[in-house]
């Protein structure tokens, strides 16, 4: 059976390190939302970070929910669904530094290398969401906004959302602080298979560039 | 006279129910790829998406916060008669599309694709897209909204007659694999294969294959039907599961389209359409009245006419 585990925010040392690829994960507790143009406003920029940041929250959700603004002034969250964090991996290493978070939570993981060199040095780790299209679940563990930033800069998809959140998940471990990778060991074994299936098929006429990665040679 | 207001209603209703309610022949299909899923994390995963699903319904929220770009697809039957003209059921959908962004919530996905600027309410330059299509004989108008993902998933190349099913093969095994690792698709999809015309009427045909049609429907042609379960096996034995973990559930089913095309030619495309597969369609009938269901029924047999007239082919 796969291991289930609830852990509350911020996330401390021991609890990082009891966690290992394949366990299943829920959160409790505040985490925020961050992607391209919040990383290019802190860090391109160089614009301030909220205040107290680090201490409020040290979990990134690579996240846009689906939001509307009611006429009170609050939110209606309806759904919040993960996005592909492979994009962000330049990003990476200073925002660690500059915010001491420990857990990112995104869409698909990270390339294999960056848990070595970037996560695991700094005591963070990757969760994945499961799916991913989980977008009620998750929407129904976020219990209120805590706050919001820059939205009318940056809009809904972009801006910088604190989520307080019960029983949020289900996430699954990717990485540990070894920087071993649950992506990188299943697609092992499915890598395996792969040279079969191609057996016995003949080859189109025209090839294409990544087929053949010397730009000088003819695809005929 | 179906009056607009009428149009605007239903398009909206349908945004509402695609982004809540998974379609039950989608859900059906999950259920059976589940059954035959042996492994343990890939059958976590499709658990949980199936509680993802109930959550939706329950709560009356999306089932994925990525609303993908949310468009139409318009079948207007030949006796339809209705105010306001083309331009105003084009403009029904841009303000049901606005005011579902607001009240479901949908994510506002849409931008410019330089300035990223963001009318937080999906409709922008050529969004939604809304394509259009008739039918004989008949005094209704048919609107399904389709909201695909709209990132990963999707490849086109130009094959050529001597490639042969061998070059259909390859190029699947070659899209779903590249997509699939680490499940950027969000497999297990229906997938939609588009074969002929020219490239964008091919790249249009494998999209309708997978968005237009429903789960264990197959094409009227025997051996492209034939065809269709044996792409469908290929891709399930992979040995790629959701989220490119090991498993055997990657189609759920998969639909081939046709289009003639260019003597020397033989363009492929591959679409994906994800675990959130959401679609739903209203009928309105020339009295007013609307009827939903999730059905599109868009390849009608006058769609994939291949004669010059239609009464003297049915005849
Ligand atoms: S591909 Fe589909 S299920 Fe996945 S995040 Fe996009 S819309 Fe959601």
């Amino acid at each position: 059976m796969l291991r289930e585990v609830s852990i509350n925010l911020p996330v401390t040392p021991e609890d990082i390190e009891s966690l290992t690829p394949g366990s299943i994960v829920y959160l409790n507790g505040i985490v925020y939302t961050a992607r391209e143009r919040v990383y290019d406003k802190i860090m391109v920029k160089g614009e301030k970070l909220p205040d107290n940041f680090s201490s409020l929250s040290n979990v990134n959700f690579h996240c846009s929910p689906a939001a509307a603004p009611q006429e009170d002034g609050s939110y209606h969250i309806g759904g919040v669904t993960a996005t592909a964090s492979f994009r962000f991996s330049k990003y990476l290493a200073d925002w660690l530094d500059l915010t001491q978070t420990k857990i990112i939570i995104g869409k698909g993981g990270m390339p294999g290398d960056d848990y070595k060199n970037i996560l695991a040095p700094r005591g963070a780790i990757y969760l994945t969401t499961v799916g991913y299209g989980t977008g009620a679940l998750l929407g129904r563990g976020v219990q209120a906004v805590e706050s919001v930033h820059w939205l009318d800069e940056l809009g809904i998809a972009q801006a910088m959302w604190m989520f307080r959140v019960k029983n949020f998940g289900p996430f699954l471990v990717d990485s540990d602080l070894q920087g071993n990778s649950l992506f990188a060991q299943q697609g092992e074994i499915v890598n395996q298979n792969i040279e079969s299936l191609y057996e016995g098929l003949k080859e189109p006429a025209l090839h294409r560039y990544g087929e053949t990665h010397d730009r000088k040679n003819e695809l005929m | 006279m179906i009056q607009n207001s009428i149009i605007e209603e239903a398009s909206y209703e349908i945004m509402k129910k695609a982004a809540i309610d998974i379609p039950e022949d989608y859900l059906g299909g999950i259920k059976s790829v589940a059954e035959k899923e042996s492994e343990q994390l890939s059958g976590f995963v499709i658990k949980t998406m199936v509680k993802n699903y109930e959550a939706a319904t329950e709560d009356r929220r999306p089932m994925c916060a990525d609303t993908g770009l949310p468009r139409y697809y318009v079948k207007v039957g030949d006796n339809a008669r209705f105010q306001g003209g083309f331009t105003g059921i084009e403009r029904a959908m841009r303000s049901a599309t606005a005011r579902a962004t607001h009240d479901v919530p949908l994510r506002p996905n849409r931008v410019h694709p330089l300035w990223r600027t963001d009318h937080n309410n999906n409709v922008g330059i050529n969004s939604p897209e809304v394509e259009w299509s008739f039918e004989p004989n008949e005094d209704w108008i048919d609107i399904t909204t389709v909201h695909k993902g709209g990132l990963f998933g999707t490849d086109y190349r130009m094959l050529f007659p001597g490639d042969g099913i061998d070059g259909i093969k390859r190029f699947l095994l070659d899209t779903l694999i590249s997509f699939g690792k680490r499940g950027l698709c969000c497999q297990p999809a229906i997938v939609g294969v588009g074969l002929g015309g020219s490239k964008d009427t091919c790249m249009q045909l494998g999209k309708q294959a997978a968005c237009l049609r429903v789960v264990g429907d197959r094409n009227p042609d025997p051996e492209i039907s034939a065809l269709e379960l044996e792409l469908k096996e290929i891709g399930n034995g992979i040995g790629m599961g959701p989220m490119g973990f090991v498993g055997s559930s990657m189609v759920v089913d998969l639909h081939i389209e046709v289009g003639h095309t260019h003597t020397g030619g033989m363009p492929i495309s591959v679409h994906t359409f994800c675990l959130s597969s959401r679609r739903a369609t209203a009928r309105i009938h020339g009295n007013g009245e609307i009827e939903y269901r999730t059905d599109p029924k868009w390849f009608t047999p006058y769609h994939r006419r291949e004669t010059i007239g239609w009464e003297e082919a049915s005849c």
